[in-house]
Parts: structure tokens; C-alpha cells; sequence
């Protein structure tokens, strides 16, 4: 931890003099975020994961139960990410938004600890998953405000290396509770809730409420943010409205921001890939099916994507910068359609499933975080996290109709010709978004 | 308040990760130490000798004697191993093996074990044992062990599980069920054969079919299909890879030794939980009775004889506590205790 930090000194030196340098280091705020998001998704994933077992063997719960869950936060996560997004904005306190929703989440996992049954357990999932849904847009435009304009996908890079971390890390240290005390549901809820904690300490008193970003152009913009990220209570108190250095007025919310043609443009193409994003759990199943490998390994290939997700994020996030967000955001749909293609191959050998789970990783390497990047490039200072509420609420919205349409597909024409079909419309949806896109395609000029 | 330094900001934090920490670490000692307490005990049931190998053991040396085999959920150091009990004494001592298993079922000749490898990486398989607990054929699960069972002649095993995994709340519910040839190649999954309600095919994408139940002809075995909500017993053909079905609201078949009558589970409420019922549906007259059980029952129930049906029950008051309880199957009286802290039952007869 104290390494990652230890950049702090540098990172107050480099950029100043050196701006536009794609070599500059991460912002401390940006790694304290992602240490955030690293607790949060340990605390989370780590109850998610023996959920199923606990309900079946503990509660004695039928797993149809649990299922059914599902698709009522689906509707409401989407609309509590607008609202997240929106009183981000409007409020100017980013942090605290998301802190909220940081704390949601938290508090919800003392109700696993006090209640048994499954009304409990559905409200304590809702809450969690609403609480996510509060914090992601707020927490995204800390993000962007912490980091040089050119620095934006590898900074949500870092970003999602360590979220995803967290995700890896949560499963394997519940099933190592288990392992030791078979039935030791509650000290993992125990160990759930100090990770959540802990992540709420640390999101309190280590990252500044900044809600705007950096102006890296101008050496003053680039010293300003520096500043902001070594004395964060005092740039967001003074710096921003009555210091001397703020140089132009913070721009108010409006609506009208959202309406960038460029933003426009991203909203649709991120819409059209969504519906052409199944959801990994119906590629496992499509492997489970036609590979003895990937049915023996089903319960986890999910750690095979995370674990290609975490390796990729950083240097795709990276390439985005250097090579142009919206390239790599268009292409990284490639790998998607490489392992749509992979799945349905006549034959599905070991190294097959393990490429079609690289694959995946990539793809979400490749869009995840660089979505992000790009909605707020897209968007001016004071609407970001509205601006990255859009773009996400559009990707989530069209990807559970993708699932549904999917499902229809499924059954209707069979596995692998469902899959070969998405596959097809996925082949003609890239070069198509490519020349809706094309005029902001240029190569990142690097001053 | 004057802001907090970034030292002091830092200082915070680690005291609060090492009070978090401890805290969680010093509850997680507790209750490993609780937990090794309570393995160390005497589970509280009387016991045969220990140390026997498989469900051969149980009742000296006869191996074809009659007895109830199940999963031993008495806590303390043989929690979660497969148990059994002579049929003449079912509350008498039980012999408990070194076999572990989440869900059992056992003829004269095997038992299949359905088990949660747990482990870092945790995985699931379906264990077909001989009757010295030595391995004779495994399938890997998808997810969480459900139901189990082998057919009279020992010849023919099935297996159900949950299709979970990381992926699972996105899919919803899903079941994958199989039936293998003890000595030779599986069926595949019975989402494969040809499923007709009414006389029209199901194609539905949430088609699910569990709950298998073997009947004297080694072609034909019923279970449960579900999709859209609905649930259906079927009838299944292995050769001709049809499930046609043939009444509605079923759930988890079981069929009488005698071949005459169906056990199941029926749902009777699905607010605010599912809860389900017994039944046993006589085949010929298509007659439904009901049996007298106040408690939801989510189980595959499996007859103790002609006239009697057993099942596990979970306790309400203690979670994970479970007990076998027995009914007269033409609903004539309540069901009465069988065998205390027990769970998953299969009768040897």
C-alpha cells in the first residue's frame, strides 16, 4: 500500500513540468479509489460467492428463490445510477455521493449478520446492488477530476486492475473460510463488513471531493491539480470557488452539457454493442455445454476473465491513450466477437475455453474502464459523472435486453446458432460504429 | 475542526484497518475454535463402532440386511458423513462411515455421493462409491449438489445440480440433470430429450427437468420439468429420449417400490416463500392424496415401504439441523420423527 503511495512525491513533481507525458504516473486519489473499490468488491464478492450454498445448505432455501431476485434491482440499479450521477453533479460533492453509496452497501451486510430468511437476504442484496449503483458515476468522475486528461484510460485502468482484484480475491478468501470452519457463514460475513469498513475509512479521509478536472493544457490547470491531489482539503475548500488560482468559474450542471454530438454518438454505438453483449454467464453456459473441460471447471472460469481483465486493464487502458480511447473502445469489440466465434467452434478443446475467457478479459479491459474515459472526455467540467451515468446506464439497460433477446434466440434456433447470429450482427455492428464514429477516430495528438 | 494532516489521515486508517482486522480475525479464531470444540465432542447420538469404510459395514457383517442410509447431520465430528440405521430400529445406533457426502443415495450395491469439494477453488462432483466407499466412477457438477438417485437394479444412476457459479444471478435459476449407465455411456443431459406437454413440444429456454426417479423398467423413469413458472411430472423414454408430461404441479417424483404410486413434492404457497407439501398420486385411479404435514418440505421423498413415505425436514428454530420424518402415504395420520439429525434418506431393503 505504502508503495503505491510513495509515487505521491513524484507525481507532485513530474506532471507540472512535463504535462502532456503519456509516461506520467497515476494520481495517489485515482489508487486510493481503487484500493476502495478493491475492499468493496472483496466485501462483496466474497458474500456473493458462497450465497448460493449458504441459502441451499444453512437456510434451507430453494435456489429458485434466490433467482428471481434478479431481475427486480436490474430496472432500479439503472435508475438510482442516473440519479448517483446526477446528484453528483448538481451537489458538487462527488466524494460524498459516493460515499453514500459506499455506506449503503456497508451497512446492508450487518443484515446478514442479524437476520436469517430470505426476505433478509433479498433486501440485503438490493441495497448492496443499489448502493453500487449510487457510487459508480460519482466515484468515475473523482476519477477523471484526479487525472490529466491524458492520462484518463490508464488512470481507469489502475482503477479496474484493482476493482477487479478484489473481485478475484473475495471468492477465494470466503472458500478459505470454509475450508477451515465448514460452517463459518457469519465469520465471513464478519470479514465482508471490515473489508466494506475499511473501505469507507478510506474513502472518507484519503481521497478529495474534486469535481472538476485538471486542466492539464495550461501549466497553471496542471498545477492546480497537482495541488488538488497533494492538499486535497484545501484545494477542494479553496482551491475550486474563492482561490486565487482557480482560473475560470466551475461550469454549472446543465442538461444541455449531455448533448455533446460527440456524446451523443458514444451513447448509441455503446448502446448498439450492448445489445450485442450477451453476458458471460450464457458464453460459460454454451462452453459448459460443449466441453467437458469447461463443464468440470464451470464454477470457476468467471476467474479466468477476471484474471485476463486485471492483467489487460492497465496496458489497454494505456494503449487507449496513446492510440486513440475510441480505437481501442471499437476494436476491444473485437475480442468480444473472437469469443463469440470461439464458443460456437465445431470442436472446443481445453485451450479453446481458456482463449474464449482471455478473450472476454480483454474485451472488458478494453471497454470497461475506457467507457468511462470516453463519456467523460465527452462531457464538460460539472457534468461528468451525469455524463458517465449515461453512458452506463445505456450499456447496462441494453445489455439485460441482449440477455432476454438472447434467451429468446437461445431456444428458438438452438446454442451455437444463437451465438453465431449475435456473432454475425456483432461483425457488421464494429465497422458500422466505426464510421459513425470516424470523424473523432484520430490518433491522440501528443503535445 | 482544523483538517486532519495527511499523516494523521493515514494515521486513522491504519488504526482503523488494525482494529477492523483484529476484530474480524479475533470472531474467525472464536468460531475456528468453537468449531474444533465441537468436532472433538461426542456427536450426542449413540454410535456404533467407528472406522467402517463404507455402508457394507452397517449391521455386522450382512451386507444384505435392511437399513436406512443417510447424511448424518447430528453436529460434531461426523457431521456431514453418510450414516445408516437398521430398518427394524431406526432411532437405535447409528453407524456412521468415513464417507462425506451433501447429498446421498445408496442400493445393496452403491452409493452415489453428491459432494461440495470445498477449497480454495471449490468445485462439485457426483461420486458413485461400491458398498467399501471406494470410488468406482465421478462427474464433475456444475454447481450446487440437488438431488440423486440409482435405480433397483443398481444398473442406472442420476444425478441433479444447480448451474451456479460466478455467473449465476444473471442466468436465474438453472438445474442440470443426467443419467448415466452404471456400466456404460451417459444419457447427456435430459435438457436434450424431447419434452411434449399436452401434445405439444416445449422448446422454451427455461426448460429445466430434475428430480429422476427409476422405475422396474430400465427404459422408462419419471422426473420433474419446469419453464415458465410451471411444473410438470413426466414420464421419461431413455431409448427414444422423450419426456412427455403427464400432470401438472409436480415436483421431485418418487416412485413406490411396488410401482403403483408416486410421492412428490407439491407446492402450497409461493408467498412470501415457496412451501411445498407431500403427495402420493396412485398411477391407476389418478387419485391425489395429501399428506398431513404442517411444514414446507423441499425434498425427494423416498419410501420406507408400500404404505409409508420419508422425507427430511429442516428444523425452523436451528438452522441447518434436519431430522427424517415418516407418514402413512394414504394421509390417514400425521407424519411422526424417524431418525433424529439426519437428512438425505435412501432405504436399503
Amino acid at each position: 500500500m505504502y508503495i503505491s503511495f510513495s509515487d505521491r512525491a513524484r507525481t507532485t513533481d513530474v506532471p507540472s513540468s512535463t504535462p502532456g507525458k503519456t509516461g506520467a504516473k497515476v494520481s495517489a486519489t485515482v489508487v486510493a479509489l481503487g484500493l476502495v473499490s478493491m475492499l468493496t468488491d472483496i466485501s462483496s464478492e466474497s458474500v456473493a460467492a458462497i450465497l448460493p450454498l449458504y441459502l441451499t445448505s444453512v437456510l434451507g432455501l430453494s435456489t429458485i428463490a434466490f433467482g428471481f431476485i434478479d431481475g427486480l434491482y436490474q430496472g432500479v440499479s439503472a435508475v438510482v445510477r442516473i440519479a448517483g450521477g446526477y446528484a453528483a453533479d448538481r451537489t458538487e460533492q462527488p466524494k460524498w455521493v459516493a460515499f453514500f453509496g459506499y455506506a449503503i452497501s456497508a451497512l446492508a451486510r450487518i443484515g446478514l449478520l442479524v437476520g436469517t430468511g430470505f426476505g433478509v437476504i433479498a433486501a440485503v442484496v438490493t441495497i448492496d446492488r443499489l448502493g453500487k449503483g449510487v457510487r459508480t458515476a460519482p466515484r468515475d468522475a473523482l476519477i477523471t477530476a484526479s487525472s490529466l486528461p491524458e492520462n484518463l484510460g490508464r488512470s481507469f485502468g489502475v482503477h479496474r486492475m484493482l476493482d477487479t482484484i478484489g473481485a478475484a480475491i473475495g471468492p477465494l478468501l470466503a472458500f478459505l473460510v470454509l475450508f477451515f470452519i465448514p460452517s463459518g457463514y457469519n465469520v465471513i460475513f464478519v470479514v465482508s463488513l471490515a473489508f466494506a469498513l475499511l473501505g469507507l475509512v478510506i474513502l472518507g479521509l484519503l481521497v478529495p471531493n474534486l469535481s472538476r478536472r485538471p486542466l492539464a493544457a495550461t501549466p497553471a490547470g496542471a498545477a492546480n491539480a497537482v495541488r488538488a491531489v497533494a492538499v486535497p482539503e484545501v484545494a477542494s475548500e479553496v482551491g475550486l470557488e474563492v482561490g486565487p488560482e482557480a482560473p475560470v468559474a466551475r461550469p454549472r450542471f446543465r442538461w444541455r452539457y449531455l448533448n455533446d454530438p460527440r456524446l451523443r454518438r458514444l451513447l448509441l454505438v455503446a448502446g448498439i454493442f450492448g445489445l450485442l453483449t450477451v453476458g458471460d454467464g450464457f458464453i460459460y453456459l454454451v462452453l459448459q455445454a460443449r466441453s467437458s473441460f469447461a463443464a468440470a471447471w464451470f464454477p470457476l472460469l468467471y476467474v479466468g476473465t477476471n484474471l485476463a481483465f486485471l492483467v489487460c486493464a492497465v496496458p489497454l487502458g494505456r494503449l487507449a491513450d496513446r492510440f486513440g480511447r475510441l480505437r481501442v473502445f471499437i476494436i476491444g469489440h473485437g475480442a468480444l466477437l473472437a469469443a463469440y466465434v470461439c464458443a460456437a467452434l465445431p470442436t472446443i478443446a481445453a485451450l479453446a475455453t481458456i482463449g474464449c475467457l482471455v478473450l472476454l478479459g480483454i474485451f472488458y479491459a478494453a471497454s470497461d474502464g475506457v467507457l468511462a474515459a470516453l463519456a467523460s472526455q465527452y462531457t464538460p467540467d460539472g457534468s461528468t459523472a451525469s455524463g458517465i451515468a449515461a453512458a452506463q446506464t445505456v450499456v447496462a439497460l441494453a445489455r439485460l435486453l441482449a440477455s432476454v433477446g438472447f434467451g429468446f434466440l437461445w431456444f428458438a434456433l438452438g446454442r451455437e446458432s444463437a451465438v453465431l447470429i449475435v456473432a454475425a450482427l456483432l461483425a457488421v455492428a464494429i465497422p458500422a460504429a466505426a464510421l459513425l464514429l470516424r470523424p473523432y477516430l484520430a490518433r491522440p495528438r501528443v503535445s | 475542526m482544523a483538517p486532519l494532516g495527511l499523516r494523521a489521515r493515514w494515521t486513522v486508517v491504519t488504526v482503523a484497518a488494525i482494529v477492523l482486522f483484529g476484530a474480524a480475525a479475533a470472531f474467525g479464531i472464536a468460531a475456528f475454535s468453537d468449531y474444533q470444540r465441537q468436532q472433538a465432542k461426542p456427536s450426542g447420538m449413540l454410535t456404533a463402532e467407528a472406522g467402517s469404510a463404507g455402508i457394507a459395514a452397517v449391521a455386522g457383517s450382512e451386507a444384505d440386511v435392511a437399513r436406512i442410509v443417510f447424511r448424518n447431520t447430528a453436529l460434531g465430528a461426523d457431521y456431514g458423513f453418510v450414516a445408516a440405521v437398521p430398518l427394524t430400529d431406526p432411532r437405535g445406533a447409528r453407524v456412521v462411515t468415513d464417507v462425506s457426502c451433501d447429498r446421498v443415495y445408496a442400493t445393496n450395491e452403491y452409493e452415489m455421493c453428491l459432494r461440495v469439494n470445498r477449497g480454495v477453488v471449490t468445485t462439485f462432483s457426483a461420486d458413485l462409491l461400491d458398498g467399501n466407499g471406494a470410488l468406482v466412477k465421478s462427474w464433475p457438477l456444475p454447481g450446487m449438489p440437488s438431488r440423486t438417485r440409482i435405480s433397483a437394479d443398481s444398473t442406472l444412476v442420476s444425478f441433479s445440480a444447480f448451474i451456479t457459479g460466478e455467473s449465476y444471478s444473471t442466468i436465474g435459476f438453472a438445474i442440470a440433470t443426467q443419467i448415466a449407465e452404471v456400466n456404460g455411456p451417459d444419457s447427456g443431459t435430459l435438457e436434450d430429450f424431447a419434452l411434449t406437454v399436452g401434445g405439444k413440444p416445449v422448446t422454451a429456454a427455461d426448460r429445466n427437468i430434475w428430480g429422476v426417479t427409476f422405475t422396474s423398467d430400465a427404459n422408462v423413469f419419471y422426473a420433474t420439468a419446469a419453464s415458465g413458472g410451471r411444473t410438470w411430472l413426466v414420464r421419461g423414454d431413455r431409448a427414444a429420449r422423450t419426456l412427455v408430461a403427464v400432470r401438472d404441479g409436480v415436483e421431485c417424483p418418487s416412485i413406490s417400490p411396488d410401482g403403483t404410486r408416486i410421492a412428490y413434492k407439491k407446492v402450497v404457497s409461493t408467498s412470501p416463500t415457496t412451501t411445498w407439501t407431500v403427495a402420493v398420486l396412485d398411477l391407476a385411479t389418478n387419485e391425489e392424496v395429501v399428506i398431513p404435514e404442517p411444514n414446507s418440505v423441499d425434498d425427494q421423498v423416498e419410501w420406507l415401504n408400500d404404505s409409508t413415505v420419508i422425507y427430511g425436514l429442516l428444523r425452523a428454530d436451528d438452522s441447518g439441523a434436519s431430522d427424517v420424518w415418516s407418514a402413512p402415504s394414504d394421509g390417514s395420520s400425521a407424519p411422526t420423527l424417524l431418525i433424529e439429525h439426519a437428512w438425505s434418506p435412501a432405504v436399503i431393503r
